[in-house]
């Protein structure tokens, strides 16, 4: 595969010195001016590629040796209009000759010059002759012309179109129309006349126009698509395929959403809807008589067609088209890439199905029969995931206006397919796209679609890298205030998740016992009929049967060794972005109630979470954030978690496992716990925080920390030393008992080194934030106003406050003095 | 539309940093993307077809990323075929589709499908409203075509030899980018002629 070689070969590419590069370059044009180019001219052009490719710098080539590669293009080896071709796109045109090509003699260029010239395009303009000049060759086409160049006249055109729509003008539009409607309906459907085949007993038998045939051998009943074979195809079949392959392009560039701008129109269509599906006279167009004699259900019904103008009959020739794709894609094909040919023939014909009712509403009842065979017929088959999701996307854009129910199209694509086909890459990657795209409308139409967050986050717990950028755009979708709650819980528990989806994959892999081998104990915990209702739990389809489990830490416990396995790694490293959003969008809908609870869970969880290196520490770290501002912005919420909170911060074993959130906690308690943020407060609530928060920092500080434990992170002394001197300037009686802890510390660290400080540096910190608060408590006013500071002098607007603002200040002082 | 089609390495590379990739063929197809922006009109030609291979580079970056987080993941033991067992390898292969977001680096948003066989990564990048599964169907053809005709998993470096070969094969199963629906007897002439060009 790659090996050295290759990488000694780029080397010396990028380190070719310039004196053998011209050397290089006077043998190539020497080699190219020979009569006759062989293997030597096609090496040194290979290398020559190679050199130019290797680097991202641009290399100019000597004008000689472009002019001899620019004469290549035009060579009769394939072989050197391939090479001249990559070689110049790999270098810039010589000055003065850009738009070489674009004046005259474009269609008569090989596919690799028209490759060369469409690359070099500098502008739309370019594009905009290109396009004209393919079109008048089209156009002007005599049936007996070279037949090569016609083949590629589609793609170049969709090139052109992706780039510059408005390069084609109404007319080359409607020139286009008219092709594609021969090309789609009326190609050929006799084999190709190829060469007699040979042979003794062939003569002019075997001249004899054969049928073309349906994938499963029957011989075709009506007119020719992509699912049709032959031995060998007719020009305008070529053209079929490559019409066929642009047209939903072709048709959503160029649409025209028809509203009925005139009752004689909406007279005329309803009328044309009515008598194609009764009439059965045929069109009588150019080709089509050649084909009288051959009947079907689809295109009996296109008589009154060549009434309409050529866009409508282009979509309603689609139209007839991708009906016939479906048909016969019912077909049992021999070959299995046909089979896969089929499905996304589907895909395709539901999608160009969808474009055209979009823009003509009349073809919706027609189409929806279809449609919802199709899905009948598909719907219990998950290796058609993939065709049903545009059958979703049609159902959700034009279900509402044929009344017709949706709701085992949603039962499908949001209970199914996720809980089942979790691990399909490209079907995970539609899906959420399909999401994406539709999220209005699937929020407004498909009420389950947010209570289905436990089924969709399977595709985020199994392959977190690929689709945590989609989760990023679809969480807010998710978040509502019913289920915020139990969406927290289930983000927390994400790779829990993942390691079950891991295990039920394994269990129906792996036999039930492995001969000899260690069993995973994990396994076995998935196994058993006893903590089978905890994994089904996590394995639930829908939201709303309850926030989490009781016996979380059980399950926590069952799947310890799976914290290091990959897939269980990569997902929790996307949990806590996926918090961040979950708490800012929350914030915005939620009530006083609903942040109560959150806080509530915050609490709880912290601690009861699956032991992944890393994971507890930064989503510690997530909550403190989250804590904090949502105290900020409800500080009442204080007031009325006081008895949660002070639990947490009363526990000494939160302070050595917990540190960053006890820090918050802490800190949360100190700032909001007042009577100017809520009423309720009350000194007794005031005081019995405060013995909490003394309690815990009498026992850090006196001894040394648990076996097993580092020393208090500084920050937490000092949060606590901070919220008590705070609550104690709020309620002065407490003030002496601060006071007299302060001074206490003094003394005992200047006797040297404590047990429960292990950095010199640190502890001279703390002591002397101790002395700070100690001396500002001794004058109890100040204090307040400097440890809780009312609310205008913390945020000070001193540019804004008209009063105050220096500017105005300046201007009045000016004008009193200037007046005079 | 396919804006382009790699074929990159997916392992790490001695001389490339740990999560570089080393781009060993790449075609973009049709004009350059911002052919009517403003932005695309100060640069001058040299100037954008850096920028172009620097779009590149960053699209093989990400497959990159994608195939060995995709590895590391399944656990699985990497497969080692040899000349001749190209369809198992295909078989094996680990493949995936990845979201490019407006601007990252196309100006659209755009889906890079890859496919990773061994040390080699082999992507396409389409435009959203593409089919797919067409477009998987065509990468996964590609693939085992490069794969067969040059001679991938033997030791050689004939990807970088042979690139007009991708060329030629390119231009008859995606001419211009566009993918096509392609039976098993259209499919069959078309490689009919790709092989006889190799033959040559």
């Amino acid at each position: 595969m790659y090996s050295h070689g290759s990488e000694s070969l780029i080397n010396q590419a990028r380190e070719i010195q310039e004196p053998e590069l011209q050397r290089f370059h006077s043998r190539l044009v020497k080699l190219l001016q020979g009569k006759e180019l062989g293997h030597e001219a096609v090496d040194s052009l290979q290398r020559l590629h190679i050199i130019l490719s290797a680097t991202k710098y641009t290399r100019t080539l000597p004008p000689e040796l472009q002019g001899s590669l620019q004469s290549l293009l035009a060579s009769p080896a394939e072989q050197f209009q391939v090479l001249s071709s990559a070689v110049l796109r790999e270098t810039l045109p010589l000055s003065g000759q850009e738009g070489n090509y674009t004046q005259e003699n474009f269609i008569q260029l090989n596919n690799h010059a028209a490759a060369l010239v469409l690359s070099q395009a500098g502008s739309r303009a370019d594009l905009s002759s290109l396009c004209a000049q393919l079109l008048r060759s089209l156009e002007s086409r005599q049936s007996d012309g070279p037949a090569a160049s016609l083949t590629h006249t589609l793609p170049i055109l969709n090139t052109v179109l992706t780039h510059s729509p408005d390069c084609l003008t109404e007319d080359h539009v409607t020139l286009m129309s008219k092709k594609l409607v021969d090309w789609l309906r009326y190609a050929s459907i006799t084999q190709g006349g190829g060469a007699p085949s040979g042979g003794f007993f062939t003569g002019t038998r075997s001249r004899q126009p054969v049928p073309i045939a349906e994938l499963d051998g029957t011989v075709s009943g009506d007119f020719f698509t992509v699912l049709c074979v032959g031995q060998s195809f007719t020009e305008d079949q070529w053209m079929n395929v490559y019409s066929f392959s642009m047209l939903r392009h072709w048709l959503i560039t160029y649409r025209s959403v028809s509203n009925g701008n005139t009752t004689a129109d909406t007279a005329n269509r309803l009328q044309l809807s009515l008598s194609l599906s009764l009439s059965h006279s045929f069109s009588n167009d150019d080709r089509s008589e050649v084909d009288g004699s051959v009947v079907s259900m689809v295109s009996a019904t296109s008589s009154s067609s060549r009434l309409l103008p050529p866009k409508e009959r282009l979509r309603e020739k689609a139209f007839q088209y991708c009906q016939r794709l479906i048909e016969q894609s019912d077909r049992k094909a021999h070959k299995k890439t046909d089979t896969d040919l089929q499905k996304a023939c589907l895909v395709e014909a539901v999608c160009i199905l969808d474009s055209v009712c979009g823009e003509d509403a009349a073809l919706v009842f027609r189409a929806f029969p279809c449609i919802k065979a199709l899905f009948g017929r598909l719907s219990s088959d998950l290796s058609f995931a993939r065709v049903l999701l545009p059958i979703a996307q049609f159902y959700l854009n034009h279900g509402e206006m044929a009344a017709v129910d949706c709701e085992s199209v949603w039962n499908l694509v949001f209970g199914r397919f996720p809980a089942e086909l979790f691990d399909h890459q490209f079907l995970a990657h539609e899906f959420l796209r399909f999401i994406r795209l539709n999220l209005e409308s699937l929020q407004l139409r498909v009420p389950q679609y947010s209570r289905s967050f436990p089924n969709l986050l399977k595709f985020l717990a199994w392959n977190s890298p690929a689709v945590v950028d989609d989760f990023v755009d679809l969480l807010p979708s998710l978040v509502t205030a019913g289920t915020a709650v139990e969406l927290l819980h289930t983000l927390l528990d994400l790779p829990c998740l993942s390691a079950t989806l891991v295990l039920q994959v394994r269990s129906t892999c792996l036999p039930i016992s492995e001969p000899g081998g260690r069993g995973l104990l994990s396994l076995d915990a998935f196994r058993s009929q006893s903590f089978r209702g905890l994994f089904l739990f996590l394995l639930r389809g829908e939201a709303g049967s309850g926030d989490t489990i009781d016996r979380l830490s059980t399950l926590h416990e069952m799947l310890t060794e799976t914290a290091d396995w990959p897939r269980v790694v990569q997902c929790a490293q996307t949990v806590p972005v996926l918090l961040h959003i979950f708490f800012n969008t929350v914030i915005a809908i939620a009530d006083q109630k609903l942040l109560a609870h959150l806080v509530q869970v915050m609490l709880e969880r912290s601690s009861l979470l699956l032991n992944i290196p890393k994971y507890n520490k930064e989503i510690h770290r997530v909550f403190s954030r989250h804590l904090l501002l949502l105290c900020k912005l409800h500080p009442s919420l204080v007031v009325d978690q006081s008895h949660e909170l002070l639990e947490f911060a009363g526990t000494t074993a939160n302070v050595y496992s917990k540190e960053e959130i006890y820090t918050h906690v802490v800190w949360v308690l100190g700032e909001y716990l007042s009577g100017s943020c809520d009423s309720r407060c009350s000194v007794m609530l005031i005081t019995s925080c405060f013995e909490t928060l003394e309690a815990v920092l009498f026992e850090i500080t006196s001894s040394a920390p648990p076996p097993g434990a580092d020393c208090p992170v500084p920050r937490v002394v000092t949060s606590l030393m901070s919220a008590l001197a705070k609550l104690a300037s709020r309620s002065h009686d407490l003030i002496p008992r601060v006071s007299l802890f302060l001074s206490k510390l003094r003394t005992v660290t200047r006797g040297g080194p404590v047990a429960w400080c292990s950095d010199e540096e640190d502890l001279v910190a703390i002591v002397t934030r101790g002395e700070e608060l100690w001396s500002l408590l001794k004058a109890p006013g100040v204090a307040q106003s400097v440890l809780t500071p009312p609310q205008p002098v913390t945020t000070p607007q001193w540019h804004g406050d008209t009063n105050v603002a220096m500017p105005l200040q300046l201007r009045a002082l000016t004008n009193l003095t200037h007046s005079q | 539309m396919v804006r382009c089609f790699l074929i990159h390495t997916v392992c790490p590379v001695a001389a490339l940093g740990p999560g570089e990739s080393r781009v060993l063929y790449s075609r973009v197809f049709g004009p350059d993307e911002g052919l009517g922006s403003d932005r695309n009109r100060e640069l001058s030609p040299e100037e954008r077809r850096v920028l172009q291979k620097e779009k590149i580079m960053v699209v093989a970056r990400q497959v990159r990323g994608a195939a060995s987080l995709s590895r590391e993941a399944s656990g699985r033991p990497p497969v080692e075929a040899v000349p001749g067992e190209e369809a198992l390898a295909l078989q094996e292969a680990d493949g995936g589709a990845e979201r490019l977001r407006a601007g990252d680096p196309f100006p659209e948003e755009t889906s890079a499908l890859w496919l990773a066989v061994q040390s080699l990564g082999f992507t396409l990048v389409c435009e959203p409203h593409e089919n797919l599964l067409l477009a998987e169907g065509t990468l996964r053809n590609l693939t085992r075509h490069c794969l067969e005709t040059l001679h991938m998993l033997g030791p050689g470096s004939e990807v970088l030899l042979r690139s007009h070969r991708v060329d030629a094969l390119l231009s008859r199963l995606l001419p211009h980018g566009q993918l096509l629906f392609l039976n098993h007897r259209f499919a069959h002439s078309l490689e009919k002629e790709a092989a006889a060009y190799a033959a040559k």
